[in-house]
């Protein structure tokens, strides 16, 4: 029917407020940065859930595929000595 | 290509209580159903602006012009969450807005109704959007991530709405005479349509029992449906409104207000694209799209020209 080309996705993130990480919410579609923050913040936005946005056309974004999930974090499983309850500390001792 | 192991793998995820996320494997017959069911609930968010939106500029006062426009601005929004979801499962945006402009989509029969008077608004937000937060609020536990986190932002915003409905209805009824008459056939005209948003009874749903297999559905379009009546019926009585039901009765056994048989004729007449509103409701949407190809068309040119300046210089 339509002949339009589609204009780009772009993946939202929101810092909810102040102290807090970027999060992702969702996507908006729009023909350059620009305008995908003004559709960012129409969409994502209107009742003051966010301080913050960034807008990343989603074809920039590389992510790991589920399927390599073992390879990558498997290896942190075995490593317990990375936490502190591999520790042991004499009785009474605190605050260590 | 489906393996077993794969589908046993999904399927102890599923029962786990884990999210599908999009690059997970998932069977073929889930991302279509998801496809079909998340683009209908898309386009029934958009469409649903449009009973409503016929009375944004007659509304009694400026408060509720306000609130009516800030209701109708959050469904345009619940849309484009759910498009976006959508998206996530690999299909393009433009061919879900095609389905519906060239009337193959389907979308809630419930937007098929005319919006008669003013009470038609209290009413809508009381019952149409109590009905749709029945439904939302299972689905934000649905299996498909996306989905779910949509449902979570958009159940977080439809409390307003009913709220806003139900003090519409509430000043009518407590008003003149008229007034009362008015919120009162409004009430006659939305209640059974409002009970056909659930679908039909699980025995007659093709794709219920399928969907609550995989966790995208948590509970049958009956249990929703009478938990609707449930809650419903206390809130009429309060505000002296009569549910046009005469079959309606309290269970005092199980607790549940049994009501009578949906026109489920009158259902799948409206379905099949017959209902009072079905044609002018996608030729407003075409319109509405073929409308607004010139701002679409000029943002392009000026993103384009902004790019050749920037490799230019
Ligand atoms: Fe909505
Ligand atoms: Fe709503």
């Amino acid at each position: 029917m339509s002949t339009e080309s589609e204009s780009p996705v772009w993946e939202v993130f929101l810092q909810p407020k102040s102290g807090k990480p970027h999060e992702h919410v969702g996507s908006v579609h729009a023909v350059d940065a620009e305008q995908a923050l003004q559709n960012a913040r129409d969409v994502y936005t209107r009742r003051g859930e966010g301080i913050s946005i960034w807008v990343v056309q989603a074809n920039n974004i590389t992510a790991s595929s589920p399927d390599d999930a073992g390879p990558l974090f498997d290896p942190g499983d075995d490593k317990i000595y990375r936490h502190p309850s591999f520790y042991t500390v004499p009785r009474g001792v605190r605050n260590v | 290509m489906e393996t077993s192991e794969q589908l046993l793998e999904f399927e102890s995820k599923i029962a786990e209580g884990a999210k599908i996320e999009p690059k997970d494997w998932m069977p073929d017959r889930y991302r279509s159903q998801l496809i079909r069911m998340m683009s209908q609930h898309a386009h029934s968010e958009i469409v649903g602006m449009l009973p409503e939106g016929n009375w944004i500029t007659r509304a009694p006062n400026l408060r509720r012009k306000m609130t009516l426009l800030a209701k109708v601005q959050d469904e345009a929004g619940h849309g484009l969450y759910i498009y976006s979801a959508t998206e996530t499962l690999g299909i393009e945006r433009s061919e879900l807005i095609d389905q519906l402009l060239e009337g193959k989509a389907k979308y809630s029969s419930i937007f098929n109704y005319p919006t008669l008077s003013w009470a038609d608004i209290g009413v809508i937000g009381w019952l149409v959007d109590g009905a749709a937060i029945v439904n939302q609020t299972m689905l934000a536990k649905a299996s498909y991530g996306p989905y779910s986190r949509a449902m979570i932002r958009i159940c977080k915003e439809e409390n307003f709405h009913k709220k806003q409905g139900f003090e519409i209805v509430t000043t009518l009824a407590a008003g003149t005479p008229e007034q009362k008459a008015m919120v009162q056939d409004a009430v006659n005209r939305w209640w059974w349509p409002s009970l056909m948003m659930f679908g039909p009874h699980d025995a007659e749903s093709t794709n219920s029992s399928e969907l609550m297999q995989w966790g995208v559905k948590r509970k049958s379009n009956d249990s929703l449906r009478q938990h609707f009546v449930n809650i419903t019926v206390p809130q009429a009585r309060a505000v002296d409104l009569t549910i046009p039901d005469p079959e309606l009765e309290y269970n005092e056994e199980t607790g549940d207000w049994k009501f009578g048989e949906i026109d489920w004729n009158e259902f799948y007449q409206v379905i099949k694209g017959n209902g009072p509103c079905n044609r002018e409701r996608i030729a407003a949407r075409r319109s509405a799209h073929d409308n607004g190809a010139w701002v679409r068309e000029a943002a392009r040119a000026y993103a384009d020209k902004q790019l050749t300046r920037q490799t230019t210089s």
